[in-house]
Order: C-alpha cells, then sequence, then structure tokens
C-alpha cells in the first residue's frame, strides 16, 4: 500500500469520526428543545394535525428508551432520511436538494472569486509591508470584514437598483425570459452579480489576510534567504519559491471557509430572494420548522466535512510532506 | 529614528489604534447612558412616521416606521449588542480555555478525545448552528448569548492547548512539579499566565465576530423581542429600503464602526503584546 493511501483511508477514518460527533450534537440538540420533542416541533411549525405529531413520535421513536432513540436516529440519517417538513409538505431532504443548485451557483462563484482576489491582493500587501500598498489593502480587508453582509446586501440594492436601476433587486428569473439556453444563462447571472459581490467582499477580506500571513510567514524562512544569496532578484525569489508555498495553507482555508459560506448565504439569499438553501433556511426560521432546520443543520455539516476532505487530500498531493506530518 | 523606539512605543499611539479606542470609546458612553438621554426607552413612538433624519434637534436621526426615536435606537442597540458581545466571549473563552488547558496538560487518550470535540464543534457552520440553537430555545438574550459561546470557543481552545503543550515540558514548570505544586496550582497559576497575551488577542478579534453574529441573527428576526438591536432596526427599516433608505442605513454605519473600532484595538494589542514582532 503507498503512503498515499494509508494518507487516504486514515484521513476518511477521521472525517467519519466527525461524521459520528455531528449526529450525536444534532440528537443532543434536538433532546434540550424543552418540553415533548414532536409537540414542540409540530407546535412551532403551527397547526399540526395528529397524523404529523404521530409520524414524529413514530420517527424519534419517543416511547423508547434514549438508547433506542438514538439509535433509530443514527439509522435515518444513515439513510439520509432527514425527515419531513410539515409546513412545506415534502420531505426534507428532497427540498434540500431542490434548493442545492442554487446555492452551489452563489458559494462556487463568490469563493473563486474572492480566493483569486484575496490571494493576488494579499501576495501584492506582504511583498512590500507598511508600504503604501500595504495599508490600502489592509485597509480595504479590514473593510470588507466588518461590513455586515446583510446590510451591504441592502446598500448594493440601493445603489445599483434603486438609484441607477441596473440590475434587478432579488429573485433569481425574470417571468417571461425562456429558462433554458443562453438567454436562461445570462437573465440567471443578471441576478446572481449583487449577492456574488455581497458573498465575495467578505470572504476576500478574510483571504487576504490569510495570504498575508501566509506569504509574510514563508518569506521569513531560510530557503529564502538561500535564494536571495544564489543571487535570484526579489520577483523571481516570490514568483519561484515564496508564491507556491504560501498558496499551500491556503487550500486548507478555502476548505476551512465553506461552512462560513453558507451561513453567509442564508442572509444574502434572504435579502435578495435568491431561491436556494439559504432563503429555505429563513423559510425554516420564520414557520419555526424545527426539522427543516435541522436536516439543513446536518447537510451543510456533511458539505463542509466533505470539501475539507477534499481540499485535505489535494493539499497532501501536492505537498507530499503533509502526509508523514499528520 | 531607531528601530526600537518605532516599535517599542507606536501601538498605542498610531492613529488607527487612537481612532478605533476613541470610537469604542464613544460606543461604550452610547451604551451607558442610554437610559439617562431616553428614559423613556426606545419604543414609544415620539414623532410622526418618516420624519427624515438631521432635520430637527428632538430626533436628529429621524424616526422609523412608526414613529419610533431613530437616535434613541442606537444608543440602546449599543447597549444590546456590546452585552451580547462580551458576555459571549467570556463565556466562549472560559470554555475554550477549560477544554485547551486540559488538552494541553493531560496528553494521551484526554487530549485526543477534546480535540476531536473541539473539531467536531468547528466544521459545523456556525451561523446556521447559532440558528437552530436560537429557534429552539426560543429567541431570548441568555438563548442568543449561549448560542453565540457554544459556537465560538474552538479557537480558543486550540489555541490554549498549543501554548499548553509547548510550556509544559519549560524548566519552571517541571520544577513546580518537582517541588509538589498540585496541577491545578500549576495550570493557573504558571502557564495560564504565561499564555494570556495571544488568548486576549483572539478574544478581541471574537467580540468583533460575536457583534456581527448577533447582527445577522437580528436581522432575521431571532433577537430578543424585548431589546432593541442594530440588526433589528436594519430589519424594519428594510421595507421602507427604497422612500426611508437611512432607516436601513444608520444601524448598518454603527455595526461597522464597533467591528471596524474592536478589530483596530486588537491589532494594536496584538502588537503589544506579542514579543515576536519586536525581533524584526
Amino acid at each position: 500500500m503507498t503512503r498515499y493511501a494509508a494518507f487516504l483511508i486514515r484521513r476518511l477514518m477521521q472525517a467519519c469520526i466527525i461524521v459520528v460527533g455531528i449526529v450525536c450534537v444534532n440528537f443532543v440538540v434536538v433532546h434540550l428543545a424543552p418540553g415533548n420533542l414532536a409537540e414542540v416541533m409540530a407546535g412551532q411549525g403551527g397547526g399540526a394535525d395528529a397524523g404529523y405529531i404521530a409520524a414524529l413520535k413514530e420517527r424519534f421513536g419517543l416511547d423508547q428508551s434514549l438508547w433506542v432513540q438514538f439509535g433509530r436516529y443514527v439509522w435515518n440519517l444513515l439513510q439520509f432520511d432527514l425527515g419531513y417538513s410539515f409546513r412545506e409538505s415534502m420531505p426534507v431532504s428532497v427540498l434540500i436538494a431542490d434548493k442545492l443548485a442554487a446555492t452551489l451557483i452563489l458559494m462556487v462563484s463568490s469563493l473563486a472569486i474572492a480566493f483569486m482576489l484575496g490571494v493576488s491582493l494579499g501576495m501584492l500587501a506582504a511583498m512590500r509591508p507598511n508600504a503604501i500598498s500595504d495599508v490600502v489593502i489592509s485597509l480595504l480587508a479590514l473593510i470588507g470584514y466588518a461590513t455586515p453582509l446583510f446590510w451591504l446586501g441592502l446598500l448594493l440594492i440601493l445603489l445599483f437598483t434603486v438609484k441607477l436601476g441596473w440590475l434587478p433587486s432579488g429573485g433569481m428569473r425574470t417571468i417571461g425570459v425562456p429558462s433554458t439556453g443562453l438567454a436562461g444563462i445570462l437573465d440567471i447571472a443578471r441576478h446572481a452579480i449583487l449577492p456574488v459581490v455581497t458573498l465575495t467582499v467578505f470572504y476576500m477580506a478574510v483571504f487576504i489576510r490569510l495570504m498575508r500571513a501566509s506569504v509574510l510567514n514563508v518569506a521569513s524562512l531560510d530557503f529564502v534567504k538561500t535564494a536571495y544569496a544564489k543571487g535570484m532578484s526579489f520577483r523571481q525569489v516570490y514568483a519561484h519559491h515564496v508564491l507556491g508555498n504560501a498558496l499551500l495553507p491556503m487550500v486548507t482555508m478555502l476548505g476551512v471557509n465553506v461552512g462560513g459560506i453558507l451561513g453567509g448565504s442564508v442572509v444574502v439569499e434572504t435579502v435578495f430572494g435568491w431561491p436556494g438553501l439559504g432563503r429555505l433556511t429563513f423559510d425554516a426560521i420564520f414557520s419555526r420548522d424545527i426539522n427543516l432546520l435541522l436536516g439543513i443543520l446536518f447537510f451543510s455539516s456533511l458539505l463542509v466535512v466533505v470539501t475539507n476532505l477534499v481540499t485535505d487530500l489535494v493539499s497532501a498531493w501536492i505537498d507530499p510532506r503533509i502526509e508523514v506530518s499528520k | 529614528m531607531s528601530a526600537r523606539g518605532m516599535r517599542g512605543r507606536t501601538p498605542w499611539l498610531r492613529p488607527s489604534a487612537l481612532t478605533g479606542a476613541l470610537i469604542l470609546l464613544v460606543v461604550l458612553i452610547g451604551a451607558v447612558v442610554a437610559p439617562v438621554l431616553f428614559p423613556a426607552g426606545p419604543w414609544p413612538a415620539v414623532g410622526v412616521p418618516y420624519t427624515p433624519p438631521f432635520g430637527s434637534l428632538a430626533q436628529p436621526f429621524g424616526t422609523d416606521t412608526l414613529g419610533r426615536d431613530v437616535a434613541a435606537g442606537l444608543f440602546y442597540g449599543a447597549r444590546v449588542s456590546l452585552t451580547i458581545a462580551i458576555v459571549a466571549t467570556v463565556a466562549a473563552l472560559s470554555i475554550g480555555v477549560l477544554v485547551g488547558a486540559t488538552a494541553g496538560y493531560v496528553p494521551g487518550w484526554c487530549d485526543d478525545v477534546l480535540m476531536r470535540v473541539t473539531e467536531i464543534f468547528q466544521t459545523i457552520p456556525n451561523f446556521i448552528f447559532v440558528i437552530v440553537l436560537v429557534v429552539i430555545f426560543q429567541p431570548s438574550i441568555v438563548a442568543i448569548i449561549s448560542a453565540i459561546a457554544i459556537v465560538s470557543w474552538p479557537p480558543i481552545a486550540r489555541l490554549v492547548r498549543a501554548e499548553f503543550m509547548s510550556l509544559r515540558n519549560r524548566e519552571f514548570v517541571l520544577s513546580c512539579k518537582l517541588v509538589g505544586v498540585p496541577p491545578l496550582k500549576i495550570i493557573f497559576t504558571e502557564i495560564l499566565p504565561n499564555c494570556l497575551s495571544p488568548v486576549i488577542v483572539t478574544s478581541s478579534i471574537m467580540v468583533a465576530t460575536a457583534v456581527l453574529l448577533e447582527a445577522g441573527l437580528s436581522f432575521l428576526g431571532l433577537g430578543d423581542p424585548n431589546v432593541i438591536s442594530w440588526g433589528t432596526m436594519v430589519a424594519i427599516g428594510r421595507p421602507a429600503l427604497r422612500t426611508a433608505p437611512y432607516l436601513s442605513i444608520f444601524p448598518g454605519i454603527a455595526i461597522f464602526l464597533t467591528v471596524v473600532a474592536i478589530n483596530l484595538v486588537g491589532e494594536a494589542l496584538n502588537e503589544a503584546l506579542d514579543p515576536r514582532r519586536n525581533r524584526g
């Protein structure tokens, strides 16, 4: 067995432990809810019928011991059965699958843009620490970090929709525009601009800070001094030695921030009426649909586990030292 | 000027740090004097709805959709935001220090288990977890504080653990062990004080994150219904975005400035407390 395969298996095991842990946390959270679980869930959902309460009791095995309840809960989740949403009259897993694509459009494009901008600006800032370029870029990062996403979204609507009238204020499509083909894609892209910009600003700030610190760290290492000593120019050193080594931890950071972006999409999709997971979360909050909320929480945690796994495997593939050190 | 002179005294006197400290001071004073300036609280209607800002001395920031004073909301909002952020950070700090110190001081299975738990909490998306907790426990200040604390402690735990691991075999700790100082006393009087500065820096940034988390929660309608909060004010103003944008703009500026100020002060703290920076 190769070293990489061994690393892969060890990392998969770790991921499984995390998933089991997440299931436990979810189970504890459900049972911390004050009062009878089924009644709390149904009551907060508003006007549930007796059949739904019975279904909930059956699902969670409320008349059984806590261990049986836990076993049943795990068994349901293993089959990706996240329960039924009374408010939406649909299984939770179907609801999530329906909304996933819309959220992925926002998530992937803003992560990609934020990563590219953040890495280049962070590099630029760290190349001349305390110079005017560094001060300006760091200020930009501070502003991006401190602006609440929902507020930035409203400001953008105010400017680009209310004042200038250039872009739609919300939704994903224009009624009447064909939903397929080039026209459909362009229509979605036009609607996506403002929400993507909103999400990008915050994560660009995060990546600028991480990249700047990473470059500064690498630049202080001995092999960089060696590179200068053998006569390489400033440009060559940064292009050939610093950039690659500073980028490596950023790959891991890309995975770490997926969870944050999922959270951010809740407010952003709410502000822009974007029909994705975030908007679904807001609707679930509004109707106090706890079963749906728990499903979304579990699913998004799973998404984070998977992306962390992928980014770890990618960075171990790029840099074999990681296999050994972990 | 010598390098030592520049680094030795500047962190606190730099314009950015001073600006941050000044803004923070204003917000703090605003939070403290809110009941004195507005004894009736932020809820009663004091004027005609949608009075524009900067028009009169009585309502300098205008009135909202129901004629409530925006200025009163901003002052009381400062109280709520800061209270929630600071108490949640202190709570997260206690959990994080406890977990991190135990894991870092007791190697082996205890460390393994605690680090796995920390990893699990770090994996679950923070904001969605906070939302679920607040919905299940019903929105109240206590629920919001607890929820924010529950998602915020892992970075502190990791930090404290790393510091403890590097300190636990140093001579001054070993000599304490040798003469029979009990472990708890070693942890609290010997090791913990030595890793305080990175913990302080990290928790200052946590306060800023907590302000943003609380704002996001209350914008989504999950704030404590009995108190006004900046996020709630933005949510109240949102339907009137076209006609009265100032209703959304002012509270947003308050959140933004507070978070910027905490960050600037945190940066200055970082440079003042981090001895490694003085190297170069």
